[in-house]
């Protein structure tokens, strides 16, 4: 039975904690919506991005001479997994959802007999993989000095992708990130990089036929690498406004259990006053008695 | 009433400009060009340069753009530029930077094909300081 002295002193330190956790909520809730903001505001180039390049794709697919970045090298035996998780914790299942997803692929690629490479951007997917799969990360980037995401932060990890690409490195190359769906719900995707996918609506562009300028092979040869850097954008905004979303909700339940927890503590805080001041009463009275 | 087209100007971390405009002058890699109301269906990659926008409320607005391409069809046109900035605010110190970059680029360029893309763009960007440095 803790005494009185040890309940007021868990009682002061919950206390601090709900402080804690209330204020990083709060923090959170105004960093989410500066980082949502910013993720509609890149919308719109990704989507442009998508369907021209989408348009381009479908007219120079199947020819021989396409890109490699559009058709890959031919080959699927060497993966390569671009892992985007958080800096920070402390933001309940966000980072080990993405890394569970990465680690489940990279498993089955491996038992497939496939050889698996990892890049890890930011630190806390590292500090989880590098446990499992050390000797497969090759190249770990961290922005934790980094406070709003830029596309030359993007750009950063694009170039180091297609480096290794234009190196041989690897074949087909899939980014694991967190798809922003709401405040409590984000949603662990991988998406393939190399050879690039579009999106579904790349058909009904077809039909109107474009005229370019140098022609279509230059245009799609100075797009795709810059596509692979949008696509990365993308991937690091959604897990940015992910990141803050699941924080908000991780901490609005910690300051949730403070409470409860300081509710119970202060009861039986107050219960054994009562017990004490009881037992000295009686203790008072039959020495009273005796006499 | 005069025709009009839909403008957007986008880079990569937002929309930078939506606006009915009569017509815009753009600097396409092969060369300036303007799009004017019912263009036919065009793709080009950019070049670094002043992109000039006459809008239908009768205002000009000039920003300088830096690589990207524009898609120009009969009734919109899409620029979606790597880096875009209003001439007014256009750091002539950075741009000075850029082009040492690539003079330097073009020195340690190993083979003939690597210069020439420098050189191209070291040229592009030369051209771009001298435009603004007329205005």
């Amino acid at each position: 039975m803790p005494s009185l002295k040890d309940l007021r002193n868990r009682i002061a330190s919950v206390t601090a904690t709900r402080k804690i956790t209330k204020a990083m909520q709060m923090v959170a809730a105004a960093k989410l919506r500066r980082a949502q903001t910013a993720a509609d505001a890149a919308r719109p180039y990704a989507e442009r991005m998508g369907t021209v390049l989408g348009n381009l794709a479908a007219g120079i697919g199947d020819q021989p001479g396409a890109p490699k970045l559009l058709v890959g090298t031919g080959d699927d035996q060497t993966h390569l997994l671009v892992v985007c998780t958080a800096e920070r914790g402390l933001c309940g299942g966000f980072n080990s959802a993405i890394a569970k997803l990465a680690r489940d692929r990279a498993n089955e690629l491996i038992g497939q007999g496939k050889t698996v490479k990892i890049v890890c951007v930011g630190r806390k997917g590292h500090d989880i993989l590098k446990r499992l799969f050390a000797s497969q990360i090759v190249d770990f980037i961290d922005f934790r000095a980094v406070r709003q995401v830029g596309f030359e932060h993007a750009d950063q990890v694009g170039a180091k992708v297609r480096e290794l690409f234009e190196a041989g490195e690897f074949d087909v190359c899939t980014l694991f990130f967190s798809t922003f769906k709401s405040v409590v719900s984000q949603i662990p995707t991988a998406r393939q990089l190399i050879p690039a996918e579009f999106d579904g609506d790349a058909a009904d562009g077809a039909g109107a036929s474009y005229e370019y300028e140098p022609d279509e092979e230059a245009i799609l040869a100075e797009l795709l690498p810059r596509n692979i850097s949008v696509q990365i954008f993308r991937a690091l905004l959604e897990n940015a406004a992910g990141e803050q979303g699941a924080r908000m909700s991780a901490m609005d339940n910690a300051t949730r259990n403070a409470g409860d927890m300081i509710d119970k503590l202060t009861l039986s805080y107050n219960r054994q006053r009562q017990a004490q001041i009881t037992k000295e009463l009686i203790e008072i009275i039959s020495g009273a008695e005796a006499l | 009433m005069a025709e009009t087209l839909n403008f957007e100007l986008v880079s990569p971390e937002k929309l930078l400009l939506s606006e009915v405009v009569l017509d815009v002058t753009v600097p396409g890699s092969e060369g300036e060009f303007g799009v004017f109301p019912r263009h036919a269906p065009f793709i080009t990659t950019l070049k670094p340069g002043i992109l000039k926008v006459n809008m239908a409320n009768g205002e000009t607005r000039e920003i300088v753009v830096r690589g990207g391409f524009a898609e120009a069809g009969p009734e919109a046109l899409t620029v979606l530029a790597e880096q875009a900035t209003p001439v007014e605010e256009i750091d002539t110190a950075a741009l000075e930077t850029d082009i040492r970059d690539a003079s330097d680029d073009v020195k340690d360029a190993s083979d003939d094909e690597a210069r020439n893309k420098a050189q191209a763009r070291l040229d592009q960007l030369r051209e771009l300081q001298g435009l603004l440095a007329r205005r």
